[in-house]
């Protein structure tokens, strides 16, 4: 194995079906109706997508996104924005977690 | 401002050159041809149903110098431009169908000094014109009234516009284009284009600025409608999405980027039998500089003229052999079958593309 991450793998999703049809059939249809339109646009849903993509720091997803956020009409200052929002609810939510630290600490000591 | 790949002699030898690319197998695995998926849609021959737009291409000559141009145009494009003769029997064409809407291009139309006569001789005969602008030209001084001259005659404005902001629109035209364009749309508007009411239609075009498909026509419609009427006080009656062609100068794009395979891939598994149904050849007619005839503009700049028979040059007009002919197909055909498809007046399918990480995965969900 070469690396754990690979460009080529990408296509190659639909392979997680193997062994599993049914459950890739659900997958694929439900995945299939959270992207349509609806109360929120297309476009708005790919953001948010790209978003979430930094957030679990998913190679796959954040080529994927950008390609189609792109494809959607978004431009890089609504695609950057969208990433800040990500890392800054990432940081806050790293940094709202140092109460359970001040708790913790606060039931240790005297 | 650059040059044209020919300039540049950067350009494989015509036709077989550029057509090698294109055909061969992309990556490692075998690639579609689009006959075949033609063939599955029962599309296959594709045949024309008739010449209700006669697509003149008058020439290469262009002020601009664009990185995705399928025309390879340019400033330094001076020879191929069509002469008044090739003009006259257009003309003479024209006459013997039943006012088809007339669509020039180029290069910038405009810049061909016969630009002007034909727009008359045609509304002199009945027929809708559009002018396919690139609003730059409106500024040059040698195109002094040119902006009145269309309004004048009711020419249909379709003019290029890649995106409502700066940065993109440059990156792919050229530095200063947009402000230039905007300017171009100002004047307009202050003539009635693009207003409600006014009869002077000014309908934009969108074309990707980079290696990915075009957004919903009707989604980034609204948001060129909303943000050129905030930044500029711009209106306009439609905009078109068009996908760029794997050929020309976007082709060499694709290869130096290394995009090439990923979206000549993206296309084929975008193939939509619905816009595959509703291609722009098949009830248009491609008229070259020099009078050769091809069913597309795409096919005009790969040197693939009518084929399978048909006449192949102006001075050989043949209306009824024309209107149904068998149209000359490749895998650049992709292009106009991709998602809610793409011809020079937009969208042909209606249909939204998908959205998601699957659709890479599984081309057959588009």
């Amino acid at each position: 194995m070469s690396g754990y991450y690979n460009e080529d793998d990408l296509p190659r999703f639909g392979e997680m079906g193997k062994n599993v049809p049914e459950l890739w059939e659900k997958f694929n249809e439900w995945y299939g109706a959270v992207f349509q339109e609806g109360a929120l646009s297309q476009r708005e849903k790919c953001l948010i997508a790209l978003a979430v993509a930094h957030a679990v720091q998913c190679p796959y997803c954040i080529d994927a996104y950008t390609q189609e956020s792109l494809e959607k009409g978004s431009n890089l200052d609504q695609m950057t924005e969208a990433v800040h929002v990500a890392s800054a609810i990432k940081g806050g939510a790293a940094l709202v977690h140092g109460l359970q630290m001040r708790n913790s600490a606060e039931a240790l000591s005297m | 401002m650059g040059t044209s790949l020919v300039s540049a002699q950067h350009t494989p030898s015509p036709a077989e050159g550029k057509l090698c690319i294109l055909n061969n197998r992309i990556g490692q695995s075998p690639q579609r041809m689009f006959d075949d998926a033609l063939a599955a849609s029962g599309l296959h021959p594709l045949t024309a149903i008739g010449i209700e737009i006669f697509q003149i291409n008058v020439g290469k000559l262009c002020n601009q110098t664009c990185k995705h141009c399928h025309v390879d145009a340019g400033p330094d494009r001076t020879e191929e431009n069509m002469t008044r003769e090739t003009f006259e029997l257009c003309l003479d064409a024209i006459r013997r169908l039943d006012r088809p809407k007339i669509d020039i291009t180029g290069g910038a139309p405009e810049l061909n000094p016969n630009f002007r006569w034909f727009v008359e001789q045609v509304r002199g005969l009945g027929c809708h014109v559009m002018d396919r602008c690139n609003l730059t030209v409106l500024a040059l001084r040698s195109q002094s009234g040119l902006a009145e001259f269309l309004a004048r005659n009711r020419v249909e404005v379709i003019a290029s516009l890649p995106y409502f902001s700066a940065d993109r629109t440059d990156a792919q035209r050229g530095d200063g284009i947009f402000e230039k364009s905007i300017e171009g749309l100002r004047k307009l508007n202050s003539l009635g284009y693009g207003q409600l009411g006014s009869g002077l239609v000014l309908n934009l075009v969108y074309n990707p600025t980079g290696a990915f498909l075009p957004p919903s026509q009707k989604a980034i419609e609204a948001d060129f409608r909303r943000e050129l009427k905030k930044r500029h006080g711009i209106v306009f009656h439609s905009l078109y999405t068009i996908t760029n062609m794997p050929i020309s100068r976007f082709r060499e794009f694709l290869i130096r980027s290394g995009n090439y395979e990923r979206y000549m891939n993206k296309l084929i598994a975008a193939y939509n039998p619905a816009a595959a149904a509703a291609v722009m050849c098949r009830n248009t007619l491609s008229i070259g500089w020099d009078g050769a005839l091809y069913d597309c503009d795409f096919n005009q700049m790969l040197e693939l003229g009518t084929g399978f028979g048909v006449s192949r040059h102006i001075r050989d007009f043949d209306p009824v052999e024309l209107a149904r002919r068998r149209i000359v197909t490749g895998q650049h055909c992709y292009g106009c079958t991709a998602g809610a498809g793409s011809s020079c007046g937009g969208t042909t399918a209606g249909k939204s593309d998908s959205c998601k990480i699957l659709a890479r995965a599984d081309g057959s969900r588009h």
